[in-house]
């Protein structure tokens, strides 16, 4: 389906700060996941897959690893003669992006020379596989200016400025609040939104003229009584990463078929940079439960519920527990992890004893020798 | 106008691979799967890359819709330059005639035009039924040091496999001064790889030549190469030393892959600095279970494993389900293994689903005729009903009924 009517907006560098160490040396679209992955290809393919063919992707700072992963864009098929993978650094200042208003104006040149009636734009720290083309539909028969994604489920710890939102029995919004003190189930916003373009114009326009730069305050709490703004639930699987813990729950959560399901699924793709690794390499005193392992692992050892990325190496008679290990990470011998979420190219020498606890895994960061 | 090419490699992958039988019915042979996530020909295309050469023509003939929808742009390969690349060269009509590809000169014959666009010095005829990893830039530097015509790449095999083999019989400095097409008594080991490199200039002479001549079967090895030889042009032979296995056969296949699994074996895929590159499925990373067990194994992406695999190769988006067994066997992408299947010493083709309690295959041990014993090998896309058994040796082609 080309020709869409949607252009595909992505924050890649929102919420850094809360999960600080992971993003240290990278954006938060960079950010490694699921044995894989980086943490934009769900926006990405997410889009693509809805038959969006042209997608700009906002970042500020700290973009090398994101920019190398995203290379052409060829991966997800958005290397195109027309329209494709669009990466929009800020032009002069970073401060320019600041917030998603100021961010919205530092952009405008690439909204109004776009030629899509529509919208969508989403963070990268939520994961789900979610088709924009029912939130399309959704919108379409609402007649909705604005329709935002909501999740029903308890508030997610930490989350941040989280906004709450109310319907009437036909979806339309009734009440918004940001930051409330909450407890039970509500319906919250995933950061993800579809509106027409020329309405993100013209209210990006206006809060720019009166400064108020709010995104969530200005944009819509203050509108939703004056603008068709309508919900759309999303029902499936998707963690927001708003903590080391919940990085490594939304990890381990892929144990569960029903999840790997959902988030995988064979009509909607996630797609990923490839890298030519050879398959994954068991040797003969292996062990492994439970685990989802990357293309290119040399296991020698014992691995229980982990998550192997790419190239991983597991050393004789070493064991790693609930563990996260991204890729071209080598583990010696005789080892004994868990609870540890160890960064890309770390190397763990032989006899070395690492341990975190559930609720607060131990992390070990990217090129470290332990 | 293209820019010169030094080197241009033109690969022979139109064979049909018959002896590969179901595992060859729809595809051509460079196309079969190997090694849990590529195909054959990834291994001469990463090495043309690998070796600096950037324009390959693969030249096809038999079943070549799999392998040229593979092939592509050539991109996975870095083979999709503006003016180089990879380009996939079938039989085509001209204004004399059509005609098929009638032998490897031929074909190379039938494609004069294309090697002549590049105007290259040396062209280097590859064979896409090896596995190997090989610096051809090495053997045309020798090529170029012994300002030879034709250099023809050999390997020192076991005098008693030596009959099996075209042997190249050369004086002390490397040169050749006899070829024996599959001798009985050999002279000596140096068994021809199939992998030429030429002058341009005297190979495009030679085949204007063999082409016109009555009789020829217009073969490289029968034709080309003794013409050569016996007009006194400077061929040479070049000693490869390494990893290099012949995969035509369903024992050699079966054997190749193996391989992959023996430590002592030297073909490393993991090298770095001479990757094999292949297409990528797009698929999550493997799942593997509580009820697990895997020893000595190569898994590809997508996987979910449940059962106990052994001396085993699975290839993207196998499904083994608990309580099933897998040993020192070949799963080819997207197969799926019921509970309680046994697998040992076959292989299965693309999305096979081998039902529950199917027995595939046999070891040897458990086999008192040992004429009846030997890789059984199951088609792509078929049934095989629960309970059902395939013996050991046995091709199937066709879905087979469950006996539960």
């Amino acid at each position: 389906m080309r020709g869409n009517r949607i252009l595909g907006i992505i924050f890649s560098n929102l919420h850094e700060k809360l999960i600080s160490e992971i993003t240290e040396r990278r954006t938060m679209g960079a950010v490694p996941y699921g044995g894989r992955y980086r943490l934009i290809d769900f926006p990405l393919s997410n889009m693509v897959n809805s038959g969006i063919n042209k997608v700009g992707v906002l970042t500020k700072s700290n973009y090398q690893s994101l920019v190398d992963h995203l290379g052409s864009g060829k991966a997800w098929d958005l290397s195109r003669q027309r329209n494709g993978l669009f990466v929009l650094p800020p032009f002069l200042d970073p401060a320019d992006y600041a917030n998603r208003v100021s961010t919205f104006r530092s952009i405008k040149p690439f909204l109004e020379n776009s030629t899509e009636e529509y919208v969508v734009i989403s963070d990268c720290d939520v994961i789900c596989n979610i088709d924009y083309q029912k939130v399309f539909e959704k919108h379409i028969e609402n007649n909705a200016d604005i329709t935002l994604v909501y999740k029903r489920d308890v508030l997610p710890a930490k989350l941040h400025d989280p906004m709450v939102l109310s319907f009437d029995a036909k979806g339309k919004v009734t009440d918004v609040l940001v930051s409330p003190s909450i407890s039970g189930t509500c319906s919250y916003y995933m950061n993800m939104m579809m509106i027409k373009r020329e309405l993100l114009i013209d209210l990006v326009n206006k809060c720019v003229s009166k400064n108020t730069m709010n995104f969530k305050r200005d944009m819509i709490q203050a509108e939703y009584n004056t603008l068709n703004i309508y919900g759309y639930e999303f029902k499936g699987f998707a963690p927001i990463i708003t903590s080391p813990a919940e990085y490594f729950n939304a990890n381990m959560a892929l144990m569960n078929s029903e999840v790997r399901e959902d988030l995988f699924r064979g009509d909607r793709p996630i797609y990923t940079k490839v890298r030519d690794d050879m398959p994954a390499k068991y040797g003969l005193d292996s062990k492994v439960k439970n685990s989802l392992i990357g293309s290119g692992c040399v296991i020698d050892g014992e691995v229980e519920n982990c998550v192997l990325f790419k190239g991983v190496y597991i050393g004789k008679g070493t064991k790693v527990s609930n563990c996260v290990i991204m890729q071209d990470t080598k583990i010696g011998a005789n080892s004994n992890l868990s609870y540890v979420i160890v960064d890309k190219d770390v190397t763990v020498r032989d006899d070395k004893t690492l341990a975190g606890q559930p609720s607060y895994p131990v992390y070990v960061s990217k090129e470290s020798v332990v | 106008m293209y820019p010169k090419q030094e080197v241009v490699a033109m690969l022979l992958a139109g064979g049909q691979g018959s002896r590969l039988g179901v595992l060859t019915q729809k595809l051509a042979k460079p196309a079969v799967p190997f090694g849990g996530k590529y195909r054959i020909i990834d291994f001469p295309l990463s090495n043309c890359v690998n070796s600096g050469i950037e324009a390959v023509g693969v030249l096809t003939q038999y079943q070549p819709l799999v392998l040229n929808e593979y092939i592509g742009s050539g991109q996975p390969w870095d083979l999709d330059s503006m003016n180089s690349g990879v380009s996939v060269l079938s039989p085509y009509q001209q204004i004399k005639g059509t005609d098929w590809y009638k032998g490897t000169a031929n074909a190379i014959y039938q494609n004069i035009n294309y090697i002549d666009r590049y105007n290259p010095d040396y062209v280097v005829i590859l064979s896409g039924d090896h596995i190997y990893k090989m610096d051809y830039s090495k053997m045309i530097a020798f090529h170029k040091e012994n300002n030879a015509d034709c250099t023809i790449a050999v390997i020192d095999v076991p005098l008693e496999e030596a009959s099996r083999f075209g042997i190249m019989n050369t004086n002390p400095d490397g040169s050749i001064y006899e070829f024996e097409e599959k001798p009985k008594h050999p002279k000596s080991t140096n068994a021809s790889m199939g992998i030429y490199v030429f002058s341009w200039d005297k190979l495009r002479k030679y085949l204007i030549e063999d082409e016109e001549t009555e009789g020829s079967e217009h073969d490289f090895g029968k034709n080309v190469l003794p013409r050569m030889l016996e007009d006194g042009q400077r061929m040479f032979a070049y000693q490869f030393e390494g990893y290099w296995k012949d995969v035509g056969t369903i024992d050699s296949l079966w054997e190749a892959n193996m391989d992959l699994l023996d430590p002592n074996v030297p073909l490393d895929l993991m090298d770095e600095s001479w990757k094999i590159y292949s297409r990528n499925p797009v698929v999550p990373p493997q799942y593997i279970a509580d009820t697990a067990k895997i020893q000595n194994s190569l898994i590809g992406d997508g996987c979910d494993i449940g059962g106990e695999l052994e001396f085993s190769i699975l290839f993207s988006n196998v499904v083994v389900k608990a309580g099933a067994v897998i040993e020192d066997s070949i799963i080819m992408p997207g197969c799926v293994i019921e509970e309680g299947a046994v697998v040992r010493f076959a292989i299965v083709s693309e999305n096979t689903v081998i039902g529950k309690n199917a027995v595939v295959g046999a070891r040897p041990e458990d086999i008192e005729n040992k004429d009846e014993w030997g890789i059984a090998v199951v088609g792509d896309n078929l049934k095989i009903g629960a309970g059902a058994v395939v013996a050991p040796k046995a091709m199937i082609a066709e879905d087979i009924e469950g006996v539960e």
